[in-house]
């Protein structure tokens, strides 16, 4: 399973990068959702892939009769992803703007206006 | 004493909501914002009391025990920059109240800025990783809307650069906190230092450490990855330029000092050569993109960037006196610069323009704005006895114990190309005479021109004074660095016993 979900996050990466570089504005925020997905998967991953019951003990007990899963890490991802949701719809409204007020999604023709 | 860590958080956040109440009053919300940054400096101040004895206050928040809660840690570090920004956030508020446009005021530019500084206030007083990724996203977002307020076609440009990279750098930041978490089960910033302590050597450390280098090296601005600040910086208002100058790149700058002395500093040799060897390229490559630009506020906003370069040698060296430098250089940098800026857009807003071929003539029509703008130049290109001379005396002095000769001969040739920059600036826009006459586009009368000013000269007298107090500075810089230098204490205040 692993060595499956780092193949997954290897491509992830692998894509969101390769997007990120291309000059289309939509391109780039798709680039960038691939990336934080990814990140996701990461955590997931990296806080280790364990079959097991709720990190609950009953009433009375003192220890768990076998290794529950780790909560923690669907905690990070949960949030990441609702700072991701965010950032990202922000971004899109910022490209939106920007297409409509520069008239071009290329970033290369955005480089003409700093100077 | 045990809510005050909370405080520095609350008190923005309540402010930004009650300037969101009041947004069809600028009235109202220029006082909110003005109260609200004065309440922000009076905690800074009580926390600074606290703390200066070396006390390091501990805060757990909700009562979850360290390392199981969110723990809110504050050092004498993080105090300091905690009084940083009330400074910043009083000068810069009073000047908004003058020179913000009404749209964008009317579009949440203070709620906005609040919204900004609790996120920074954030980052400088949390003790758990996860929780620094969630300020730093609070204050991304905060500026991300701030750079964009008011849709310029420049601003909207710039700001799709510095969005895309600081995406990036979260993408990063967070990857980096899975694959440590995935290594030592905790985010807890204190029980990571003591985990990681025994994985030492381990090539997994080396690489989450050189993907956090990566991360906050973006966010900070420096080399080869800091091409979105000259991008963006000089785009927004000069108050918001300003507030960004002086806290956003910082807050990069403290957590990768935050991370590289509490949890790591297992391989020195190899991590913090490589700090090094990126504060030496960045501080020469900020100056050198500097001195080809004929913009006040680009050349300002370029200059940015080769002060990161000071401040992360002081870390790249990693001893106690390079690190005593580089705190002294913050408080520096931080106000200095604020306050270039702020000049920048008191002359912008004289003449309607920064360009450097346009202006001239300013020191016989305000000699005023111009002592204020020669003296904090000349701090920070470190002429004594301001303070920039003794922040990088401290680093240079450091430099030579450390036997480092190539950084030092950057730091000192840097210093001068920075003089250069900067009487560039003085003799184009305040000593030639000007080309052809510029109306003064919002005439005020001596008083009201006086109360614009008095940020300004709040932040000129506090270089002084920095520079003429060097030795109190210097001794307080210096037990904070070895606050730094010295973890364990800093491990104990949070897992107390248990570590």
């Amino acid at each position: 399973m692993e060595v499956i979900l780092a193949i997954v996050i290897g491509v992830l990466y692998a894509g969101g990068l390769y997007l990120m570089m291309r000059r289309n504005l939509i391109q780039l925020i798709i680039g960038l959702g691939l990336l934080s997905h990814g990140a996701n998967l990461l955590i997931f991953t990296a806080g280790g892939l364990r079959r097991g019951g709720a990190p609950i003990l009953a009433e009375g007990e003192t220890y768990f009769a076998t290794v529950p899963a780790d909560p923690l890490p669907q905690a990070l991802i949960l949030t990441s992803i609702v700072i991701s949701f965010a950032v990202t719809a922000f971004a899109l409204v910022l490209f939106l703007r920007t297409y409509q007020a520069v008239g071009t999604d290329d970033v290369d023709d955005l480089k003409e206006l700093q100077k | 004493m045990i809510v005050l860590p909370v405080l520095p958080i609350i008190i923005p956040l309540a402010g930004a909501l009650l300037c969101m109440l009041a947004r069809r009053s600028i009235r109202a919300q220029k006082g909110i914002a003005l109260v609200t940054s004065v309440l922000i400096l009076l905690t800074a101040l009580c926390i600074f009391s606290v703390t200066k004895d070396g006390t390091i206050a501990v805060m757990n928040v909700g009562s979850w025990q360290a390392p199981f809660g969110i723990t809110l840690v504050i050092d004498m570090l993080s105090s300091v920059m905690l009084l940083l920004v009330g400074l910043l956030a009083i000068g810069v508020s009073a000047y908004s109240c003058f020179d913000m446009d009404e749209p964008r005021i009317k579009f949440g530019f203070f709620p906005l800025m609040l919204i900004l500084l609790m996120g920074v206030n954030g980052a400088f007083v949390t003790g758990d990783l996860f929780n620094l990724y969630v300020w730093f996203e609070v204050l991304l977002i905060a500026s991300f809307v701030l750079l964009a307020l008011g849709g310029e076609k420049v601003q909207l440009a710039g700001s799709i650069k510095y969005v895309a990279l600081n995406l990036l750098s979260s993408a990063l930041f967070l990857a980096g906190i899975g694959i440590l978490y995935g290594m030592a089960g905790t985010l807890n910033m204190a029980e990571l230092a003591h985990v990681v302590q025994k994985e030492s050597g381990d090539g997994l450390l080396t690489m989450v450490a050189v993907m956090f280098i990566m991360a906050f090296g973006i966010k900070a601005g420096m080399f080869p990855l800091y091409c979105w600040l000259p991008a963006s910086y000089p785009t927004p208002p000069a108050a918001v330029t300003a507030l960004f100058s002086g806290l956003l790149t910082k807050v990069g700058v403290y957590s990768m000092i935050r991370m590289f002395t509490l949890i790591f500093d297992t391989d020195p040799q190899f991590l913090h050569g490589m700090i090094l060897v990126g504060a030496g390229l960045t501080m020469l490559s900020g100056v050198l993109a500097a001195a080809s630009e004929y913009e006040m506020r680009k050349i300002l906003a370029v200059h940015i960037v080769s002060q990161i370069g000071y401040i992360v040698m002081g870390l790249g060296l990693f001893t106690q006196l390079a690190l005593t430098g580089t705190i002294f250089y913050l408080i520096h940098v931080i106000i200095v610069k604020t306050n270039l800026f702020l000049i920048a857009g008191a002359v912008n807003r004289l003449k309607g323009t920064y360009s450097l071929h346009q202006l001239g003539g300013l020191y016989k029509e305000r000699p005023g704005l111009s002592i204020l703008f020669l003296i904090s130049a000349m701090s920070l290109a470190g002429v004594p006895p301001l303070s920039g001379f003794f922040a990088k005396f401290t680093l240079i002095l450091a430099g030579l114990r450390a036997e480092s000769w190539l950084i030092v001969g950057v730091a000192l040739g840097v210093s001068l190309l920075t003089l250069y920059s900067m009487t560039k600036i003085w003799s184009y826009v305040f000593w030639k005479p000007a080309p052809e006459p510029l109306p003064d586009l919002h005439p005020m009368s001596k008083g009201k021109w006086f109360v614009f000013l008095l940020p300004m000269i709040g932040y000129t007298v506090i270089t002084v004074a920095l520079g003429i107090f060097a030795g109190p500075v210097f001794d307080f810089a210096s037990e904070a660095a070895a606050q730094l230098m010295n973890p364990e204490r800093y491990i104990h205040a949070v897992l107390g016993g248990r570590a």
